[in-house]
């Protein structure tokens, strides 16, 4: 008898769950058609997630450092943007935060001193292709907050500079871009990729034709406007056009660059040798009339 | 000649007239063990079967001859405790789970590229922490106080066994059997790295593995003094994974946060700072998970007799409320 009632209440919850489960699949169906903002894990975890992402990054920037990094104690010392992940030995930002990760300072106990023998106390940042090691950490980071622009830049930089996976950068950098349509750091980044790597001086003039307009869109109203990227965005369409052949538009290029440039005295060099070159031409090159 | 020990012939209902125990005493009614007293007439395979249940999982008392020397009385309490360990399901649970979380992490493949190791490895060494001290903490707690509620406290102190050996010997069972956890632990998490990052930086897992072991110490004595302070096994595992993590997250930087106070608070937390174990330098695994170099030798050394000095204060004062205590519940 006891048996018979356990059956048919087996019974019951497999008919109840199947109700459930058709009740509710297309419900499920739609979550996952919200557009790309609205993914599960926003359903999930709401704004919640943007700080887990912010952590990932974090996470990235550790491992970038092999663990040598400022705790929330030292966070004067904490780097407060990413260019020092992207940025190459001897350059001004890498010269920069050389300056602000020596945060240790002398032991102030025993206890410390102590203590310094068991966590990393030099400041490397990883080569050799072990930056694969930080991508993980912005994968996740990417899939958390989608909105996180550094992100995607970052991992194409690394991506594409030491791994030589260009096709994977490219990838990452579009699903940044549909996240991000108007970034005109992934475009930036993408003109790169397009300049550097596939040497598609075509596409690349393009996406950094774009960069700027989206640069100029948004920008120029902001109480700080972020000069880097244009500075970085012009002084790269300025070369590009040097290297096609379009001195003029090189020149103004470098115009626009001096105005937000901290080096200025370098553009200016640059714009006078462009000039002494196209003033030393000679005539016969001119185009007829 | 030691005598030998027979821990398993003295279970339960049996351990009172046990021939290895030339000095048993048959114990008062109310002191025997309930197993006993409610068996009395009754065919075991009669018992109830959450009473059964609960009685498999209860602590065994010790065979413990007259003339055996402290160190066996104290090892053969141990043994009691490391056996407690793999008859109970925590040890199972946690080392599965961490490896499936492990392996499901380990089977991701990021950007196509399966030279990614680190955060492999980091992952697995924060699971086996978390696991390390859930298994050094839950045994930890629950052992002097399911003595005494069981009563089998008294049977044992019967015996020629004082306090001291009592708390040495737990001591001893759950730092040992956190030893072993740990090796089966480290021995997957060798196997996990070894296959991704195709070397095995075998000395450096050596002093991982010995560096949290040592620090599994301090936490051990530290459980057992909170099991004799607090009432219940399960507030004093709450405060002591509480005060352990807080140890881990902020007692290195509390030096820090005192300059920022002004006096007296400064005076305070800088007491606080150098008063409490130092248990975040044996967390290595930044090291190991960042392939840095090993830690110098003699550094290795005085950590560890900085955990043996922490363990043995701690013990001590374990010991300081436990020879008065009251063993009534």
């Amino acid at each position: 008898m006891s048996k018979t009632v356990g059956y048919l209440v087996l019974l019951l919850l497999t008919a109840a769950c199947f109700t459930l489960a058709t009740t509710l699949q297309p419900h499920v169906g739609t979550w996952s058609r919200r557009g790309q903002s609205d993914s599960m894990l926003k359903i999930l975890m709401g704004d919640g997630r943007r700080l887990f992402a912010n952590h990932f990054f974090t996470k990235a920037d550790v491992y970038f450092h092999s663990g040598y990094y400022p705790s929330i104690f030292d966070r004067a010392a904490a780097p407060k943007d990413t260019r020092h992940m992207t940025s190459q030995e001897g350059e001004p930002e890498a010269e920069e935060h050389e300056k602000h990760m020596d945060f240790l300072g002398p032991p102030r106990d025993w206890i410390e001193r102590f203590g310094r023998h068991f966590i990393v106390t030099t400041h490397t940042h990883l080569e050799d292709g072990k930056e694969r090691e930080i991508l993980p950490w912005l994968r996740l980071s990417a899939e958390l907050d989608p909105q996180r622009v550094d992100t995607y830049t970052v991992a194409a930089f690394w991506l594409r500079i030491r791994l030589g996976k260009v096709k994977e950068a490219e990838q990452f950098l579009r699903e940044g871009l549909r996240a991000n349509p108007n970034s005109y750091e992934i475009l930036f980044e993408l003109g790169r990729l397009y300049h550097e790597n596939y040497h598609d001086p075509v596409r690349s003039r393009n996406v950094w034709e774009l960069a700027l307009r989206r640069w100029r869109e948004q920008e120029p109203g902001k109480k700080k406007p972020d000069n880097y990227s244009l500075d970085k965005i012009t002084v790269n369409l300025a070369r590009l056009e040097e290297e096609q052949g379009n001195p003029e538009r090189a020149i103004d290029y470098l115009q626009q660059a001096k105005a937000v440039s901290p080096a200025t005295e370098e553009l200016q060099k640059q714009i006078d040798e462009i000039k002494h070159k196209l003033s030393s031409r000679p005539t016969s090159a001119n185009p007829a009339p | 000649m030691n005598p030998t020990f027979e821990p398993e012939a003295l279970s339960h209902g049996d351990h009172f007239q046990s021939p290895a125990s030339p000095i048993s005493t048959p114990a008062p009614e109310c002191a025997r063990p309930r197993a006993q007293q409610a068996s009395k007439g009754k065919r075991p395979g009669n018992l109830p079967q959450p009473f059964v249940a609960q009685t498999l999982l209860r602590p065994r008392t010790v065979a413990l001859p007259a003339r055996g020397s402290s160190m066996n009385k104290v090892l053969a309490i141990a043994g009691v405790v490391i056996k407690e360990l793999y008859r109970r399901k925590d040890f199972y649970v946690l080392f599965v789970m961490t490896a499936v979380i492990t392996l499901l992490m380990g089977s991701v493949r990021f950007f196509g590229d399966d030279k990614i190791v680190r955060y492999l490895k980091d992952i697995c060494l924060l699971l086996i922490w978390a696991s390390a001290l859930v298994i050094a903490i839950a045994t930890t707690a629950r052992q002097i106080p399911a003595e005494r509620e069981n009563r089998t406290i008294f049977p044992l102190l019967a015996k020629p066994v004082t306090r001291w050996h009592v708390i040495l010997g737990k001591f001893a069972g759950c730092w040992l059997a956190c030893g072993l956890a740990l090796v089966v632990f480290y021995l997957f998490f060798g196997v996990i790295s070894g296959s991704r990052e195709h070397h095995w930086p075998v000395l450096n897992y050596l002093q991982a593995l010995w560096m949290q072991w040592a620090m599994l110490g301090i936490v051990v004595a530290m459980v057992l003094l909170g099991s004799v302070v607090f009432a219940a096994p399960s507030s004093n595992s709450t405060i002591c994974f509480v005060v352990v993590v807080g140890i881990l997250l902020l007692g290195g930087h509390l030096n820090q946060v005192a300059l920022q106070q002004s006096e007296p608070m400064r005076t305070v937390v800088y007491s606080i700072y150098f008063l409490i174990p130092h248990l975040e330098w044996y967390d290595v695994r930044e090291l190991v998970a960042f392939d840095q170099p090993l830690i110098p030798w003699g550094i290795c050394g005085l950590a560890t007799l900085y955990a043996a000095a922490y363990s043995g204060l701690l013990l001590f004062a374990t010991w300081l409320v436990f020879r008065r205590k009251a063993l009534n519940t």
